[in-house]
């Protein structure tokens, strides 16, 4: 454990003593351009993937709702691997090992693809709990006035099943965004890579690292508060307190 | 009692879940304007009776005509029929992210496709004679429970159905206002309107019956009109039954 700490500082050049004289404002300023290119690019990778995974996860918490026979083995055992492996590993697989089964895919599809196979199976069970917190007997009273099954489902049981999953939707979010800081692993230039690259290039270690930082905390903190914000609204607005 | 056509016929209706028998072999019939309340010990199969003339638990055997036409059937438009068969539940259970007006609301205007502000007034009519009109834009949660119940019956009562069930909706009504609910009833079955009415509150039966119907370990044990069922019940486990409550009084 120790060692391999050691190892990752060292890597990270963090003993380096030229950047311990106070922070390097003409470093930052220069470089922050590709900070900015790169959180695009974490930025647009991430809402794709996030998109895709919260269709995968709506479908498959739909096919577990309605307990469709075949498939739901499948969403079940697709939701164990998924959450059981690392995204490295399963971004490894995909931009190194399907080439060896002659799928070549670019290293924008491994990042997309692999975010959503880990954000599918994550979204997938924030929506399972709440469908599944709402009580069987608004489905009846739904029926009973009429309404035929996708109406019951529209107007009684989405919305009520969605307030409770918010939550963990919006934690689903900034969770997977965090997960994209491994993307440079298929040779991505996310914000990693170019902290990574600016660190083995010219030792600033402390103002690239400041400059990762911030630019985690300027995508991440406005959706926690619009997060917050959202289930708030849902709990006090929506329910009548 | 009424004597005219049949609304509702059920003959030989069998329900079981699996491992015992639930209904057996019950057969009835409600025609236009009457009031059948259906009594009966806890657990005998009224609720489920109920559920089954609507569709929401399926039968293993036997047939339910509505208007003359066989409602279990493979081809059986639900929707449509449910919407001339109100039900009411015992647990008033309203929508909780919607508020009164428009808990009342969505049937009417999604099913029905009505104009919205027609509608919206039969609502708030409907909500003046229950007593709830300054409620109309609470939500369910701000509600008491028997608020809730009366409110359960509105959205029910505003897609004029041909028939009301209600499975034991005073039971959570505060009493003075059972007869608020009683005198909407009661119009309703003047109208035209026929009403099948589950409840444990005796006095409540007598008051609105046309004829009782006494359940009992899944059968129908005695059939008649109120007076007659509660002065002298011919079976004795009618009697058994009445006696329980009338404890108090023999005391
Ligand atoms: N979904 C179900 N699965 C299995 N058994 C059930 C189910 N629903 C009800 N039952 C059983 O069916 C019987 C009749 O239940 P039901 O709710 O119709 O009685 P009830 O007359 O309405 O009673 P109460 O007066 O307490 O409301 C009971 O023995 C109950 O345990
Ligand atoms: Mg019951």
């Amino acid at each position: 454990m120790e060692n391999k700490r050691e190892a990752d500082s060292h890597f990270l050049c963090l003993k380096n003593k030229k950047g311990s004289n106070g922070v390097d404002i003409d470093f930052i300023t220069q470089y922050a351009p590709m900070y900015v290119e790169a959180a695009k690019l974490t930025l647009r990778l991430g809402a794709i993937g996030i998109l895709l995974s919260l269709i995968v996860g709506l479908l498959g918490a739909l096919v577990q709702y309605y307990k469709i026979p075949v498939l739901r083995r499948i969403i079940a055992v697709y939701i164990e691997l998924s959450r059981n492996t690392p995204l490295l590993v399963q971004l490894f697989l995909l931009y190194f090992g399907l080439p060896k089964m002659g799928i070549v895919w670019t290293s924008e599809t491994c990042a997309i693809v692999g975010l959503t196979f880990l954000g599918g199976s994550y979204m997938a069970e924030a929506f399972r709990s709440g469908l599944e917190s709402v009580d069987k007997i608004q489905f009846e009273s739904g029926l009973s006035i009429g309404l035929n099954h996708s109406q019951v489902m529209r107007y009684i049981i989405f919305p009520q099943a969605l307030s409770t999953s918010v939550p963990a939707l919006c934690a689903n979010v900034i969770f997977l965004i965090k997960e994209t800081s491994v993307f440079s692993v298929v040779a991505l230039a996310d914000l990693m890579y170019v902290a990574k690259d600016l660190i083995g290039l010219y030792y600033k270690t402390e103002e690239a690292l400041l400059m990762l930082v911030v630019a985690y905390l300027i995508i991440l903190l406005p959706i926690s508060i619009i997060a917050s914000l959202l289930e708030r609204r849902l709990r006090y607005a929506g329910f009548g307190n | 009692m009424k004597e005219t056509e049949k609304l509702l016929e059920i003959r030989h209706l069998h329900k079981d879940y699996g491992e015992g028998t639930i209904l057996e072999d019950v057969s009835l019939d409600i025609h236009k304007g009457e009031v059948v309340v259906l009594i009966g010990p806890s657990g005998c199969g009224k609720s489920t009776f109920l559920r089954c003339i609507n569709g929401l638990e399926p039968i293993q055997s036997g047939e339910i005509f509505l208007d003359g036409e066989n409602i279990i059937a493979n081809k059986t438009k639900w929707s449509e029929v449910r919407q001339k068969i109100g039900m009411v539940f015992q647990s008033y259970d309203l929508f909780p992210h919607m508020t009164v007006l428009d808990n009342i609301l969505l049937g009417p205007t999604k099913v029905q496709r009505r104009d919205k502000k027609e509608a919206t007034a039969e609502a708030e009519k409907l909500l003046e004679r229950v007593g709830l009109l300054d409620r109309k834009d609470a939500y369910p949660r701000q509600l008491s429970g028997g608020q809730k119940q009366r409110v359960a019956i509105v959205r029910a009562l505003i897609m004029k159905p041909e028939i009301m069930l209600f499975d034991e909706v005073t039971a959570a009504l505060d009493p003075e206002m059972v007869r608020e609910v009683l005198d909407v009833m009661l119009e309703l079955a003047k109208s035209g309107s026929t009403m099948m009415i589950v409840t444990h509150e005796m006095q409540f039966a007598r008051a609105v019956a046309d004829k009782i119907v006494f359940l009992d370990g899944g059968e129908i044990v005695e059939t008649g009109a109120p007076e007659d069922f509660f002065n002298s019940p011919k079976t004795e486990r009618a009697s058994r039954f009445l006696h329980t409550f009338t404890f108090d009084q023999v005391k």
